[in-house]
Order: structure tokens, then C-alpha cells, then sequence
């Protein structure tokens, strides 16, 4: 394959990016129409900046290896990637807004009172943080290597190379537009080179991936579409576990939260969050049918273990030519959009995190952010390289379930119940951080392949979500006479809409 | 509970398990400290009722007297023991002490009593004097009367006035803060009000439409501008006031005046110090370009700086010696850039020392005003 389009596909991309971002910024406007200047983002806007920031490289090309190497049932991780937005929608995502919180470790400060859960917060913000980072890094050198031959962790440490540059140049980040762009570059990437290979497939006479007499791997057509069959000992549990990390997870993505800041109000929250669930929606119909075209036409992926490269491989195989370099070209481009989206933010979040409590201690401003930008991305990558080989949406589901174990009871808490304490939300923060934490360790150094304790370790969300959010519960009823004096106020602040007339001091 | 355990001091008992405190004067002075500082936090909130209420007990307990009063110059403001038919006569002897300075003392005559056996026949009378004015007096009411319970009623009067002079003091901090939105609010008018009418009514015939227009603007912007509640807004806000201002302005300056706003959308929910730019805006436009023929450019930016927002005021007009705008910041009275140190002393409060005032100038470099704003600080919303 012709090397030239992959690099002229990441070139482009990246070119883009940062037109786009320095256009954003040079946006002059006299006095004649201030009134546009000082209006707030759109929630649509906002939706398409947050959905561009959110799809990452397990969305661009993990869900489609998934669904080809196991099924139907593998349809839950776009599903509850989707759904996460609903329950911030109905739980969280207009209290959030309201209570003036940047980051998570602000909301815990604010609600609580407490320097101690700050910090701890602070923690756990770049442990999700990092665990989010290294299946990017490790998917871009897939995406990489695929595009232009270059070994896994060449390409691993290009993204990371690009991505901490952009981060330094202070490009991207937390613009709107260029958020916003990057939705519909990567809807775009997805979406047509699939009408392609689907003319291609039907032209081919559309023989369906579901059919019993499609046999991959050993397992027919119905098994593979039949739910609950394929993956590991116990599919029910881990289904429901993974139902329980991806719902529950997407409102403690540190990422995610800080966006929300830039809706003007709770209800403009609301709003965005809405518009999200449909975006989604829309981009999560395209990586499964990937996955399925990738039955009938790669299925020796299966066998050899590299479904996450499913996406990029198809035009070559069904177009090929020319024509399948393109598409290859325009694909490479999506998922380099989508690990580069995606990256800068987490990484911006974790360095925000590291500079202010760690390293401004000892350097000042610009040198401090420097400072621990590098170390925020060095150490997911030199996780990547270290680690098991294990799939990319596998470990960005670990991240959901160390964030649903940990943020979620302490939003959903701190905002629906006036009697959690610091203590409680201490104790339960590192429970559920603790028994995740383990989990993940578990999974990606030592490696288990039957078994009850595998699955538990595989999916730890069903069972540390409610040990976390019982510890809380628990040790805040045992510490009652610590609730903060100011929760009352708190609260109304929270829960009262901006529009009604009231002293929020 | 703790107030319960002393109730009765110098009466000689001591519990046992207290013996390692020391010798009984320590003890002593330890119940006397003790019931002093319970009595404190009450008297910190000033000179009314419901501190009187809260601290009256803990001054009985310290005098030892049957009951304690404590009158301000309007009237008794709380009695506490017993014997309370002798409220009225408390009263009395107190607004003596009001109105004539210095302790007094009343004997059985002034305090005439129908009950038989009751505990109190004398009453000593000590003002409670706040910055050298008499704000009320302390009234001990005993059986007996004694050098000892004369000196003490003074001493524990002048302790009482120590309080309230603190508490003055919280409160007077308090207004300072408020005093200072207020006298931004007052400095926008004189200046400002008359260049804007008098801009106004030169439009006024040959562009009524026009006219309008500004004046509505211009009750828009002094209606933000008065406004009594909150020491916060969003910068959303403060900016809508600012383009206000600086339409006003170009009414005036007409072509001499060029605007640049470059705002990052996603800063403008950002919480601010209300007023916090419109100061800057002014100054830049006083200093910058009202005495200068040629006219000159306002550049305002809002920038987004992940966990900050950096907004800058820059103007190209004739600039100022930067050590003039250290005094000024510095808190120099005779200069007239009231509003840059105020907005100064006034983020700083807010924010901490770290997010004051940045300003670059030169003599015939213009000048630039940096102010940074943090997303979320603890106790800032609207």
C-alpha cells in the first residue's frame, strides 16, 4: 500500500487542526457587532465540541475489532458509551454546571469542603486520566503501522510526540471549533468510505456476516449475532458489569467534565447533553457495520489477533487500487483525528492536575505546565509499551469502571444527597478507586483466562460501583455531625434554575 | 455541657480529676479565661439583643452575681439571674451611666424592693465605651457591694468594650469591601454622564434614530451599573456593560476611537468581581486617547488558559511611567486612576495575592492591562 496517502491523510489532519485553531483565536470583531462576540457557545455547538472531544480511537476503531472478533453482544460498548449521556443528563449535568465547578476536583471541594478529597480527587482524576491515554497511544501505533508499516510503538510514540507538542503550542485545546470539527471529520472519515464498501458489498451479493454458514474462527454466523455467546466464561455478568461501567463511567471522564463549563447556564447544559446523545448515536451506527463487513471479507484478523485494524483494512481488501488508498487515506485521517482529539484533552486535564498540586511547588507557570504535560503523556506510553496485549476498547472500559466506581457515587451523591460527608466521600473514593485500581493491574500485568475471579477482575464496575457507593453511604450516616454548615445553601444553588430570582450567597 | 461544669467558681470545689492543673489560683484564672472566651464569640456580632442574650450568662458566671444587665442608649437590652422586678431600675441606673460617663453605684434607696429576701439590694453600673463613645452600660446587681465586685464590674465592662470594638471592626472591614463597589459605582458618573449626554444631544437632531438608540444604551449601562445586589457577575456580563460604555464613547470620539474585541466563547461564564473592566476600558479611554488628536485603538481580549481565564486591556495611546502606576497600585490617593487600584485590591481579596493587576507601559508605548481569573475559586458565585 502506498505510504505517501497515510501520511498525507495524518499531515492533513493535523494541518487542519491547527488552521482551524488559530482562526478560532484571530476571531476580531469591532463594536458593531459585539453582541455575537459576547454570546455564549450554542448548546449545539458545544455538543458537536464535546462529541469531537469524546470519540476516541476505541470508538473510531476498537468497537469495530470488537464486534468482529465477538459478536453482537460486544454492541453494549457503543451503547453505554451512548448511554453514560443520559444518565448526566438526568442526574448530573445541570447541578454540575450550576454548582461552578471547572474540574472534578473543584465540585469535591466546593460540595465538601475538603482540601484531603480534593487532593485524593486529584489522584484519581490522572489515574483515569493515564488509563485512558495508553490504549490511544497503543490504537495510533495500530492505526500507524497499518498505514504506513511502522513498528506499534513507533507509531505509539509519534501520536504521543504530536500530541504533546499540540498541547504545548496550546493549540486545540478547549476550542470550540476545532472540537466541533473534529465530530464531523471523523463522522465524515467513517461514514463514506462505508457507502463504498457497502456498494462493493452488496454488489458482491450481499451475503450476510449473520448467516450460520459464515464460519470465522470456528464460530458460525448465529453465534457470532447471538448475544451472550462467545466471550468468556460468564457473558451475563460481564454484560450487566460493563452496562454498569459505561452508563456510570462517561460522567466521571475528566475530559468530559470540563466542557461542561462552557454552557452558560444548567439548562444550556441540558441542551448540549441532549443534542451528545444523538451525535453518538448517529456515529456509533457506523463502527459495528465495519466490524461485520470485516467478517466476510478479513476474517483472518480474527486468527491472527489484530481486529482493532479491521477499519483501515477493509478498503484496501474490497475496493483496493487506488480508490482503496483513499479511503484507506481518509480513514487514517479519522482515527488520527480521533486519538489526537481525544489525547490533548486528557492530557491537558492531567497536567492541569499534576502542575497545580504537584509540580508548582518547585517551577512557576509556563515551565510547571511544560513540566507536567510531558510527564502526563511519558508515563501512559510507557505503560502502553509495558503492558499485556489487550484489546483498545478493553482498557478504555477499565477507565469507565475506575470512574463509575469513584466520581459517579460522588457526583450523584454530592448532588441528590445532602448527607454525604467528606469522610464518607473519602472512604468511598478510595474503595472504589482501590478495588479498581487492583482490577486493572490485575488485568494488565498478569492476565487471566477462566473462571469466576477473571470475569470479576475483567469487568470489576458491578461489583465495586455499589461497594463504593455503600461506603459512602455508611460513613457519612457514621460521620453525620460533619456535614458541611454551607450544604443548604449548596444545594439550592445546585438545584435551583438560573432564571428564578434568588439570593444564592 | 463545658459552660454547666463551671457554673459556680470560686466556691472551692474542685474535681478531683483537675488536680494536675495546678494550684487553685491557676484553676481560677483557667474557669475565668474559659467563661471570658465562651462569652466572646457572641459579643464579636456587636451591641444587640441577640448577643446579649447568648453572652449575658457567661458574664454572670464571671462576676458571680445574682444577675447581670446590659443596657445600650436606647433602652435595656437583656437581664439575666434573678430578682427580674428590678429590670426597670437596672435600666435607669444604666442610662445615668450613659448620659454622665464613669462608674455608679445604687444602693438600697434607688432600688426600692417589695420582695422580702430578695438577692439583690445594691447595683453597680460601668459604661461600655466603643472608639471613646459610650455605647451602653453593664449593670452587676448584688446583695452586697464591695471594692472587689466594683473593680471587677469595671474590669470585666472594659473586657465587654475590647469585644464590641472588634466587632465594629469586622463590620467596618466589611463595609470597606462594599464602600468600594459603591465608589466605582459613584466615580462612573460625573465624567462620564455629562461627555454622554452631551454626546447624545448632538445626535438628537441630525439622527434621532440614533439618539435613541444611545440613550437607551446609556439607561441600560447606568442600570448595570447601579445595581445594588451581588459582588459577582459572569464576564459575560461585565462585557455586554463594557460594549455599553464604549458605544457611548464612539458617540463621542466618533472615528477617533477603533475597538478590537477578540473573546474566547468559552471563558464568558467565568465569574468575575463585579465592575472589574469597565474601570480598565475607562482608563484606557481617559489615558489612552482623549488627549490625543489622532485617535488611537481599544484592544480587549479574553483568552482561555485551561484552568484560568486571562482577559487583556490594551490601548496604543501615550502610555505612563510604569513607577506612576506602582504608586497608583500601591495605593497612591492623588492620583486619578481610583479604578485601577480598586480593581486591583479588589481581585486580590477575591482571588489571593497571586491574580493581581499585571500592567506593561511606557512613555509613548501605550499601555496593557492583564488581568487572569481563575474558573473556579472556593465562595465565588453569583
Amino acid at each position: 500500500m502506498n505510504i505517501a496517502y497515510g501520511i498525507g491523510a495524518v499531515a492533513v489532519v493535523t494541518v487542519a487542526t491547527l488552521v482551524i485553531g488559530t482562526w478560532g483565536l484571530r476571531f476580531s470583531r469591532t463594536t458593531s457587532d459585539f453582541f455575537v462576540a459576547s454570546r455564549s457557545v450554542r448548546p449545539g455547538l458545544n455538543a458537536w465540541a464535546i462529541s469531537g472531544e469524546y470519540l476516541s480511537g476505541a470508538s473510531f476503531l476498537g468497537v469495530a475489532g470488537l464486534v468482529l472478533a465477538y459478536g453482537g453482544e460486544m454492541l453494549w460498548y457503543p451503547v453505554g458509551w451512548t448511554a453514560g449521556y443520559l444518565v448526566l443528563l438526568a442526574l448530573v449535568a445541570a447541578p454540575l454546571r450550576r454548582s461552578g465547578a471547572y474540574t472534578l476536583p473543584d465540585f469535591a471541594e466546593a460540595r465538601l469542603d475538603s482540601r484531603v478529597v480534593r487532593t485524593l480527587s486529584s489522584v484519581l482524576v490522572v489515574a483515569i486520566g493515564w488509563l485512558y491515554l495508553m490504549p490511544q497511544f497503543r490504537g495510533a501505533g495500530v492505526a500507524l503501522r497499518s498505514a504506513t508499516g511502522m513498528a506499534p510503538w513507533a507509531g505509539g510514540a509519534v501520536v504521543a510526540g504530536v500530541v504533546l507538542a499540540n498541547v504545548l503550542a496550546g493549540g486545540m485545546r478547549s476550542i470550540t471549533f476545532v472540537q466541533a470539527f473534529q465530530y464531523w471529520l471523523k463522522l465524515t472519515a467513517l461514514l463514506v468510505p462505508l457507502m463504498f464498501l457497502l456498494v462493493v458489498w452488496l454488489h458482491d451479493g450481499g451475503t450476510s456476516p449473520a448467516a450460520s454458514s459464515t464460519v470465522v474462527g470456528g464460530a458460525s454466523g448465529f453465534d457470532w449475532a447471538n448475544p451472550l455467546d462467545v466471550a468468556g466464561d460468564h457473558p451475563l455478568y460481564t454484560t450487566y458489569s460493563l452496562m454498569v461501567a459505561t452508563f456510570l463511567g462517561t460522567m466521571g471522564l475528566p475530559h468530559v467534565v470540563v466542557r461542561y463549563y462552557t454552557n452558560p447556564d444548567g439548562r444550556a447544559a441540558r441542551q448540549t447533553t441532549l443534542v451528545v446523545l444523538a451525535l453518538l448515536g448517529l456515529f456509533y451506527v457506523l463502527p459495528p457495520v465495519y466490524g461485520a463487513l470485516g467478517r466476510l471479507y478479513a476474517p483472518d484478523l480474527v486468527s491472527r489477533g489484530a481486529t482493532d485494524s479491521v477499519v483501515l483494512e477493509l478498503p484496501q481488501r474490497m475496493v483496493g487500487g487506488v480508490g482503496g488508498d483513499v479511503l484507506t487515506a481518509l480513514l487514517t485521517g479519522g482515527a488520527f483525528a480521533a486519538f489526537l482529539a481525544t489525547s490533548s484533552g486528557l492530557t491537558v486535564a492531567v497536567a492541569g492536575v499534576i502542575s497545580q498540586d504537584v509540580v508548582s511547588r518547585r517551577f512557576e507557570g509556563v515551565t510547571s505546565f511544560r513540566i507536567s504535560a510531558a510527564v502526563a503523556v511519558a508515563v501512559p506510553l510507557a505503560m502502553a509499551l509495558v503492558a499485556r496485549d489487550v484489546s483498545v476498547a478493553t482498557v478504555v472500559g477499565l477507565a469507565f469502571a475506575m470512574a463509575a466506581a469513584t466520581f459517579c457515587p460522588l457526583l450523584v451523591l454530592g448532588i441528590w444527597w445532602r448527607g454525604l460527608t467528606a469522610a464518607g466521600a473519602f472512604a468511598g473514593l478510595v474503595l472504589g478507586g482501590g478495588l479498581t485500581g487492583f482490577a486493572v493491574v490485575d488485568r494488565l500485568v498478569v492476565g487471566r483466562d477462566s473462571g469466576w475471579f477473571a470475569a470479576l477482575v475483567a469487568q470489576p464496575a458491578a461489583w465495586a460501583v455499589p461497594a463504593s457507593v455503600l461506603t459512602m453511604v455508611i460513613v457519612s450516616r457514621l460521620t453525620r455531625h460533619r456535614v458541611p454548615a454551607h450544604v443548604g445553601r449548596f444545594m439550592v444553588r445546585l438545584h435551583t434554575p438560573e432564571a428564578v430570582q434568588l439570593d444564592r450567597s | 455541657m463545658a459552660p454547666r461544669r463551671w457554673r459556680l467558681p470560686g466556691l472551692g470545689r474542685t474535681p478531683r480529676a483537675s488536680r494536675h492543673l495546678g494550684t487553685e489560683a491557676d484553676r481560677a484564672t483557667f474557669r475565668t479565661l474559659h467563661t471570658a472566651a465562651l462569652a466572646s464569640p457572641a459579643l464579636r456580632e456587636g451591641l444587640n439583643a441577640a448577643s446579649v442574650e447568648r453572652s449575658l450568662r457567661h458574664l454572670r458566671v464571671l462576676l458571680g452575681t445574682p444577675a447581670v444587665a446590659i443596657a445600650d442608649t436606647e433602652g435595656l437590652l437583656g437581664y439575666d439571674g434573678q430578682a427580674d422586678h428590678h429590670a426597670d431600675q437596672a435600666r435607669a441606673l444604666a442610662q445615668r451611666v450613659i448620659r454622665e460617663g464613669g462608674t455608679a453605684v445604687a444602693g438600697r434607696a434607688e432600688l426600692a424592693c417589695e420582695h422580702p429576701g430578695c438577692p439583690v439590694r445594691h447595683a453597680i453600673a460601668s459604661p461600655l465605651v466603643i472608639e471613646d463613645r459610650v455605647a451602653g452600660a453593664l449593670v452587676a446587681l448584688a446583695e452586697e457591694r464591695s471594692a472587689g465586685l466594683l473593680r471587677a464590674t469595671e474590669e470585666v465592662a472594659n473586657w465587654v468594650s475590647g469585644q464590641l470594638e472588634l466587632a465594629e471592626l469586622d463590620q467596618s472591614r466589611h463595609r470597606l469591601v462594599q464602600a468600594e463597589v459603591r465608589a466605582l459605582r459613584a466615580q462612573i458618573s460625573p465624567h462620564f454622564i455629562y461627555n454622554s449626554l452631551g454626546a447624545i444631544a448632538s445626535f438628537v437632531r441630525t439622527d434621532p434614530d440614533r439618539a435613541r438608540e444611545l440613550l437607551l444604551e446609556f439607561a441600560d449601562f447606568t442600570r448595570y451599573s447601579f445595581r445594588q445586589h451581588g459582588e459577582f457577575t459572569t464576564l459575560a456580563e461585565e462585557l455586554r456593560s463594557v460594549e455599553r460604555y464604549l458605544l457611548l464613547e464612539q458617540a463621542r470620539f466618533g472615528d477617533r476611537l477603533t475597538v478590537t474585541l477578540k473573546i474566547a466563547p468559552e471563558v464568558l461564564g467565568v465569574r468575575v468581581p463585579f465592575l472589574c473592566l469597565q474601570p480598565l476600558v475607562e482608563n484606557a479611554v481617559r489615558h489612552g486617547l482623549e488627549r490625543r488628536a489622532a485617535g488611537g485603538t481599544i484592544t480587549i481580549e479574553a483568552r482561555d488558559r485551561d484552568r484560568e481565564c486571562e482577559i487583556t486591556v490594551e490601548d496604543d495611546g501615550e502610555g505612563e511611567d510604569p513607577e506612576r502606576v506602582r504608586r497608583v497600585l500601591a495605593g497612591d490617593p492623588s492620583s486619578d486612576s481610583v479604578g485601577l487600584a480598586n480593581v486591583d485590591e479588589r481581585l486580590r481579596n477575591t482571588f489571593g495575592d497571586a491574580y493581581g493587576l499585571v500592567v506593561e507601559t511606557a512613555p509613548g508605548a501605550g499601555t496593557k492591562v492583564l488581568v487572569r481569573v481563575p474558573k473556579y475559586a472556593p465562595g465565588v458565585h453569583p
